[in-house]
């Protein structure tokens, strides 16, 4: 996927100021990747080749970076990535059944996206906020003390575009290859 | 109860600079400059204030493993809260960043350090902004930037996003993390006072151990000091979570008893159920039953009470963390997870075993092996498939990571397995019984 030369320039001038707070340009990996992953979704390979550029490390380095922290996403995740906790604190207040409550919701297990390129669902490690859990993070926000009619209402009004940003900012939102000229769900361009 | 750094919390304006100036914020920084950075470490040494991320370790004396002399220093803040049950910094990120912001500047004065980073995890993505704002006020009111406060002495804060591992709360993982790599731990020595942060000398410290810096000055180290133990200084942060009436944070004195913060300060077993096991200081701690609950809750407290068993490798094994010291428990993180009549032991092992085999750096073979194998094994237990060697099986697979590794998780991952078959060995017994298959 060819990075458009504007998103590629903004993530670059982005990346050198935030490189000034360190001794070194390799410290700036990872909060490069993140600038990265915030305008173009996921690390895919071509996000890997260009953060390695921007900060003249080798892209073999870039991409161990990449592989070992949980929030670069390896594939691309949906415009809202739902994450849920599922660990003790969490486990011994319902999260288990809320995560099969939410698979059945949405349609797919664990680790999927919906059809529609809305929802990706994932279960997560422990999030510190054990006192008002089930905690459920979607993209930047926390939910606490969630069960299933909480969450689903949240999905709800995602779903309708309606009071979105008071839940989550959206993921950025990738648009199909130019080839075909078919509208299709994933063409609204979201920042 | 006394309220020193919770003081401000539940009070929304209080992340605002003007809030916390009215209400006495910054005080301590102007009295800070005026004082020889000896002086400053002096007291905190003086207030017996221990490393408040779990592994407890006097800060004083930490500051003092700097080199004299030493042309770069960094202070590198580890807000990467990612022990299970733990949200005591979060919560205080979230209500009271300029504490942070002062005992950072504070700590940076005494240890000459001209740049601090304050390492956030990745998912607090909220916090780290309200940081973001709270440094930017701080400047703009001359606390910290070209100056502090006009005293010649150029200081930055930078906050560092972490993106996703539990093992960079370990400092060198956290080091290494900064460093822009992945975030596997260093084999120490060299310790980071020594060679730490792009390998200067370097202070890693807890967001709650520096936010408690400005109390300490203000009350004095002696004076904090004797609001806690002989050798815990001061109140420290718990966050107690699961079946009780009230859960939260909560600032206590070093050594309350941790029966009295259960039903006094969290009002107590919810649902009138009956108490069942206690996790103390975050999952990596050795769980407690009901009468293993009547101590005190400070590292010695806990580490030497009778009334806690040893944990065991095996009935009439004890476990050696190394060679003669045996376990039995310890405040950790100050996570408190309450766990009623109910709950599943075994599966709440399977779980926690499946946390350490995911956050496993894989450097090491004992755990990155270890754990896999502990989350393999007890997931068939707990599914009812397991057969009676298996429970042996752990046991040998734990004390086979303990002690081995290059940094804590192996440990971390291996006291709380030994810990719940020490406790709950029944209940495990229990899902295997009537199972005579080999163990895999």
């Amino acid at each position: 996927m060819e990075i458009p030369t504007e998103t590629k320039n903004l993530i670059q001038k982005r990346i050198g100021e935030i490189r000034q707070q360190y001794p070194e340009a390799q410290a700036a990996c990872l909060p490069a990747l993140h600038v990265a992953q915030e305008h173009l979704n996921y690390v895919s390979d071509d996000v890997l080749d260009l953060v390695a550029d921007t900060l003249t490390l080798p892209p073999a380095f870039v991409q161990g970076v990449a592989t070992f922290y949980t929030m670069y996403n390896k594939r691309k995740v949906g415009k809202y990535h739902l994450q849920l906790c599922t660990n003790v604190s969490c486990m011994i207040e319902g999260a288990e059944e809320l995560l099969i409550g939410l698979e059945k919701y949405l349609g797919v297990k664990a680790g999927e996206t919906t059809p529609d390129g809305v929802f990706t669902l994932d279960e997560v490690e422990c999030l510190a906020a054990c006192g008002t859990g089930p905690v459920l993070q979607i993209n930047d926000k926390y939910h606490e003390g969630m069960d299933l009619e909480k969450a689903t209402a949240l999905l709800d009004k995602l779903k309708t575009k309606s009071e979105s940003r008071d839940i989550a900012t959206p993921n950025a939102v990738l648009s199909k290859p130019a080839a075909k000229s078919s509208a299709s769900s994933d063409d609204d361009k979201d920042e | 109860m006394e309220k020193l750094l919770s003081a401000n919390f539940g009070d929304p304006q209080a992340k605002t600079i003007q809030k916390y100036e009215a209400s006495g914020g910054y005080k301590m920084l102007r009295k800070a400059i005026t004082m020889p950075p000896s002086k400053i470490v002096e007291e905190v040494k003086a207030s017996k204030l221990r490393g408040r991320g779990g592994a407890g370790f006097p800060a004083g004396v930490k500051w003092g493993f700097l080199p004299k002399g030493a042309e770069t220093v960094y202070l590198v803040i580890n807000a990467d809260e990612g022990e299970p049950g733990t949200f005591k910094d979060r919560t205080l990120l979230r209500w009271d960043p300029h504490r942070l912001v002062e005992g950072a500047i504070i700590t940076c004065l005494a240890i000459n350090a001209h740049h601090a980073y304050i390492y956030i995890r990745g998912e607090l993505v909220e916090e780290a902004s309200i940081l973001e704002t709270a440094i930017d006020e701080a400047k703009k009111r001359g606390y910290l930037g070209r100056s502090v406060l006009g005293k010649p002495f150029p200081l930055e804060i930078t906050v560092h996003r972490g993106a996703g591992a539990y093992v960079c709360g370990e400092e060198t993982a956290l080091l290494n993390s900064l460093e822009g790599q992945r975030g596997m731990p260093r084999l120490k020595p060299p310790f980071p006072a020594v060679a730490g942060a792009f390998m200067k000398p370097t202070i890693v410290n807890n967001v709650e151990t520096i936010s408690y810096v400005p109390i300490v000055l203000d009350m004095g180290g002696e004076a904090f000091a004797d609001l806690g133990t002989e050798d815990e200084g001061g109140l420290r942060l718990i966050a107690i979570s699961g079946h009780v009436e009230k859960p939260g944070v909560y600032e206590i004195p070093c050594g309350l008893n941790l029966m009295e913060i259960i039903n006094d300060v969290a009002g107590g077993v919810r649902n009138g159920k009956k108490l069942k096991g206690v996790i103390p200081g975050g999952s990596s701690t050795p769980v407690l039953l009901p009468d293993e609950c009547d101590v005190p809750f400070s590292v010695t407290g806990m580490g030497s009470a009778e009334s806690i068993a040893e944990v065991e490798v095996w009935d009439g094994r004890k476990f050696e963390v190394m060679a003669g010291r045996t376990l039995r428990s310890s405040p950790g993180s100050g996570a408190i997870i309450v766990l009623d009549e109910d709950v599943d032991m075994v599966h709440v092992c399977a779980r926690l075993m499946h946390f350490y085999a995911h956050e496993s750096c894989g450097q090491c073979t004992p755990c990155r092996v270890g754990t896999s194998w502990l989350d393999r094994l007890c997931h068939k237990v707990d599914r009812g498939e397991g057969s009676p060697g298996d429970l042996e099986q752990m046991a040998l697979i734990a004390d086979g990571i303990a002690g081995k590794t290059i940094c804590p998780l192996g440990d971390a991952a291996a006291w709380p397995m030994l810990g719940f078959l020490t406790k709950f060995r029944s209940e495990f017994e229990a899902k295997v019984s009537g199972n005579n298959k080999e163990g895999a």
